[in-house]
């Protein structure tokens, strides 16, 4: 396999220079989905036919002599929470086990666009509600590091996709840490972007005021050229903002000289592993030799963020989910009255975490508890904004451990709320809405260990800059899981 | 006895009415009345998954319009929130409206009852989504297998006004319903079509002693779509609300639902059994700013309003009653307004339009928004009554020859040579054929019996079809029967 785990610009190379062509390209990439998803299994949909058609057609331009785009005739796949017309788009939900989108989503849209070539749909936690992919309705994925263990999640199947080579990139959404945690487990690189800087429409919602789309990729550089695709306003996403997107790889410079980099003390607390806050020791080490600045910083009121997070989320999440009634798609239970089949539809389709989320969200917005607790943790989410305004006034950026351990093996978090702990550094990012990104840093116990940058609003660029120089001066990406090198 | 010997009223009301946008209020979709079942539907307004809303800013230049036509205030900055509650017709199973911050707040309207005026406050009004319809297999939901839902008017932007408690009879709830719902048709904020469904009332109502201050346990019966409606429904929740009272119980604070074919306010839930609606901020769209400019801006485009229209046409001289005929729609009084250009004299337009004209279309079941005859067409039909070229009798033929077939008023003169007869010869002549022909009548007359000098004029128009200027037809008449025969 001389393509797997080749970067987009090699990939894109070796297109227009005619070396390989699209269908063949994409032919190495479903073969090699065929050889490993019996032990990864990552997809719930493979979308082999049409991958192949939209293949063929970037062949046809490049046979043209047309130019194409850095994405254009390269395999990746989605999250299954990303809507894609004619598609089943599952949520890895019973509910939806069978919805066909008769639209795409804005991300969908503009990668089809970009000329992307689309092999799948991704295994995830059931509606997104889960950190390690256990939660799916419909089967496990495993870490390509370790197979015994948890992809991380909710968008497990989009982390270990990449890891395992099955796909150049994929796209994932991140509510509380969804991209970062699993890209920390499998050893790649996954941004979540400002919020509004990545079109919601056509993602399935979990909590709407948190959820955000965004690239799941080898290196950094992919990564910058995935959210040159899918970046931008959208008329369709209200919460979506107008601003003048820059082309994120001209941030990409192998140069730290100067950078202001705070190191907030609350994100080595909750019972981060000392191995793990060694090999970010090491990084920050790393950095300075690189001429940054390091200082210790404070965000105060971090503690509050996990309980604030859980309010806030579960609240929308309660009603968001309300939709699935079976009514009018998705699963249905018949029944003779219509409550009883709208009750028995949703207590059949629906898994346990999920309904345990929209009970408590329900329970937090009802009447008598409203103020104790949506209103109050709407103040933590304000004092959480106002910390992390403080920290970036002074810093360009934050860096932290993504995650407090690796990735755990399946089936050894049994408590929801040790779940959550592991979401504890993620977490307050997307409360104050702000982008960062996780890129690998090293291994413990021979599994990958992530580092996390947080910049300040539209900093993008910035967080590619620095993440770009560790990356360079580091080269953990170029380690493979030994499940790939046997293949080879 | 009626409740009114021992109790007041207190009543206030919640209007939701379809504002008039071409476009539902968070998606294309348009918002036509009519159209087969599930078609003017679209993953939005479907409550598909990943589908999100954006707001349509006509809705909110129309509430602007209404809450200023309302005299509120207009907020700086206002949101959406969500409402939830499960109900097969709402498509997401919550509903996307206004909680805390609603666009309009402390408006109030005038009303005329018994010929004095009195002030009605708006508490607030705000914008909201309307459901979809569900349609039954059978005659009604009790009796039917299964039922389907129309998703059509999923989506359609509504105006929730809610009054204060201010009225205190039936006829000043009317009275209040009359003049708000005049003021958004002039305003143009809606079409108010009530046999479209695109308003339906909510009242709530209770009772007190006589003299007392306390407010009473009351109901709320919701869905009303037409004012008959109103009326009978407090008419009857009324005095069973007195009938409980003085068997010394307490009325249940409940919500209530009209039964029309039946005559009666039946039990739909009490207040233990109200929906928790666990309101909290639509996250799915921004909060809106509306700057001065954007309120003046709506402010420019209001026209005249009924209240006003009503003073400006008794200073033209007609009567209370004949302004307020007048500007009951906005479509009859944008009419006389545009007759008034072509010919100004108030009385005369006000007695054709509310006579002949308002007959016309009431017996082809049509109104002055669609009416066949042009404004300018009956000035110039006046025109032709004064100049004296027709008589009033024939104006009512040329009214319905304009009304048929829409040609101008002169060229249906013409055409049908319908021209007064004013020749004094020509008239002389025929005239004195009549009288040739009918010898006892001229005896009668001359012998002292007036009534047959009616019965030759009846005569001359006969003979003339109507056209012989009647006042000619007098004095000739008169000038020969004095000649002796
Ligand atoms: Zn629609």
């Amino acid at each position: 396999m001389k393509t797997i785990r080749k970067s987009l610009a090699e990939l894109h190379t070796l297109l227009v220079n005619k070396e390989i062509s699209s269908v063949e390209l994409t032919g190495e990439y479903l073969d090699h989905i065929s050889e490993f998803e019996p032990k990864i299994r990552a997809f719930i949909t493979v979308t082999a036919e049409k991958a192949l058609a939209q293949a063929k057609k970037i062949d046809q331009k490049i046979a043209q002599g047309e130019s194409i785009g850095p994405l254009a005739g390269i395999p990746m796949a989605l999250k299954d929470n990303l809507c894609t017309e004619e598609i089943v788009t599952t949520c890895a939900s019973q509910m939806l086990r069978e919805f066909i989108p008769p639209y795409n989503a804005t991300v969908t849209s503009r990668l089809e666009a970009a000329g992307a070539v689309l092999a799948g749909k991704l295994n995830m936690d059931e509606f997104a509600m889960g950190s390690t992919t256990e939660s799916s309705a419909f089967f496990l994925t495993a870490n390509p590091w370790d197979l015994s263990r948890v992809p991380g999640g909710s968008s497990g199947g989009s982390a270990a996709s990449v890891a395992a080579g099955e796909v150049a990139y994929s796209l994932g959404s991140d509510t509380g840490g969804s991209i970062r945690q699993p890209a920390a487990f499998c050893g790649v690189v996954g941004l979540k972007p400002t919020y509004g800087v990545v079109s919601r429409y056509g993602l399935a919602a979990f909590a709407s005021s948190l959820d955000q789309v965004g690239p799941l990729t080898r290196t950094v550089r992919d990564n910058a050229l995935v959210l040159n695709a899918i970046a931008g306003y959208d008329v369709l996403d209200s919460t979506s903002v107008p601003f003048n997107k820059p082309d994120y790889t001209q941030f990409l410079e192998n140069n730290v000289k100067g950078l202001k980099i705070g190191v907030p003390k609350e994100f080595f607390e909750h019972g981060l592993k000392s191995e793990i806050a060694e090999l970010i020791k090491q990084a920050l080490k790393t950095y300075e030799q690189l001429g940054a600045e390091i200082e210790e910083c404070s965000l105060p009121h971090m503690q509050y963020a996990l309980p604030a997070y859980f309010v806030i989320s579960t609240a929308e999440c309660s009603s968001n989910l309300a939709r699935y009634d079976g009514v009018s798609y998705g699963y249905r239970a018949e029944a003779e009255e219509v409550i009883d089949m709208c009750e028995t539809t949703r207590a059949k389709a629906f898994g346990p975490e999920v309904k345990r989320r929209m009970l408590f969200g329900t329970y937090a917005l009802s009447s008598g508890n409203y103020e104790a607790y949506y209103v109050k943790a709407q103040k933590v989410r304000t004092l959480i904004k106002q910390d992390f305004a403080q920290a970036l006034a002074k810093y360009h950026v934050l860096l932290s451990p993504t995650t407090p351990t690796v990735a755990y093996k399946i089936g050894e978090i049994s408590e929801p709320v040790a779940c959550y702990m592991g979401d504890v550094y993620t977490i307050p990012v997307n409360l104050a809405g702000l982008p960062a990104i996780s890129i690998p840093a090293g291994f413990v116990d021979n599994m990958p260990v992530g580092l996390q940058l947080i910049g300040n609003y539209f900093a993008e660029g910035l967080l590619y800059r620095a993440a770009y120089a560790f990356e360079q001066n580091t080269g953990y990406y170029q380690e493979i899981p030994a499940l790939l090198r046997e293949a080879d | 006895m009626s409740y009114q010997d021992k109790y007041e009223m207190v009543c206030g009301v919640e209007t939701h009415v379809e504002l008039a946008t071409k476009t539902k209020i968070f998606c294309a979709c348009t918002t036509e009345f009519g159209g087969e079942q599930n078609t003017h539907v679209c993953p939005v307004c479907l409550g598909l998954p990943g589908a999100l809303p954006v707001l349509n800013r006509e809705v909110v230049n129309l509430a602007i319009k209404a809450g200023l036509a309302l005299n509120c205030e207009i907020a700086e900055f206002t949101k959406f929130d969500r409402k939830n509650y499960f109900y097969p017709d709402l498509s997401k199973n919550y509903q996307t409206s206004q909680y805390d911050l609603p666009i309009c707040k402390n408006g109030r309207l005038e009303i005329e009852i018994n010929g004095e005026s009195k002030s009605i406050g708006i508490t607030r009004a705000h914008m909201e989504e309307d459901a979809g319809k569900l349609v039954h297999s059978g005659e009604s939901i009790t009796t039917s297998d299964s039922s389907y839902v129309d998703y059509n008017r999923a989506g359609v932007p509504l105006l929730e006004i809610v009054s204060e408690p201010d009225m205190r009879t039936v006829d000043e709830v009317i009275a209040y319903l009359q003049e708000l719902v005049q003021i958004l048709d002039y305003a143009g904020v809606s079409d108010c079509k009530m046999e479209q469904g695109s308003v339906r009332f909510d009242v709530n109502v209770s009772l007190r002693p006589l003299g007392s201050r306390e407010l009473g346990t009351r109901t709320e019966i919701k869905n009303l779509n037409s004012f008959a409606a109103v009326r009978r429904c407090l008419e009857y929740e009324t005095e069973r609300q007195a009938k409980v009272l003085n068997k010394g119980e307490k009325v249940i604070q409940e919500t209530r639902t009209w039964d029309d074919s039946q005559g009666v306010t039946l039990s739909l839930r009490t207040k233990e059994e109200a929906h928790d609606y666990r309101y909290f901020p639509e996250a799915d769209l921004v909060p809106l700013k509306i700057d001065p400019e954007w309120v003046e801006r709506i402010r420019a485009t209001l026209p005249e309003l009924p209240a006003a229209k009503r003073e400006r046409l008794k200073e033209l001289g007609l009567s209370g009653y004949e302004a307020g005929v007048l500007t009951s729609s906005k479509a009859m009084a944008d009419y006389f307004d545009r007759v008034m250009q072509n010919y100004a004299d108030a009385k005369v337009v006000a007695n054709w339009i509310m006579g002949d004209l308002s007959a016309l279309l009431k017996a082809n079941n049509r109104s002055f928004e669609d009416c066949p005859i042009k404004p300018y067409q009956l000035a110039d039909m006046l025109k032709l009554i004064k100049k004296g070229d027709i008589s009033g009798k024939i104006a009512k033929t040329v009214l319905e020859e304009i009304y048929t077939g829409g040609k101008d008023p002169a060229v249906i003169v013409k055409e049908k040579g319908l021209v007064q007869i004013r020749d004094q010869d020509a008239l002389e002549k025929i005239i004195a054929e009549v009288l040739a022909q009918n010898p006892k009548s001229v005896a009668d007359y001359q012998g002292g019996k007036e009534k047959a000098f009616g019965f030759l004029v009846g005569q001359v128009m006969k003979a003339t079809q109507g056209k012989a200027n009647p006042e000619l037809v007098n004095k000739i008449l008169k000038e020969k029967l004095q000649i002796a025969y």
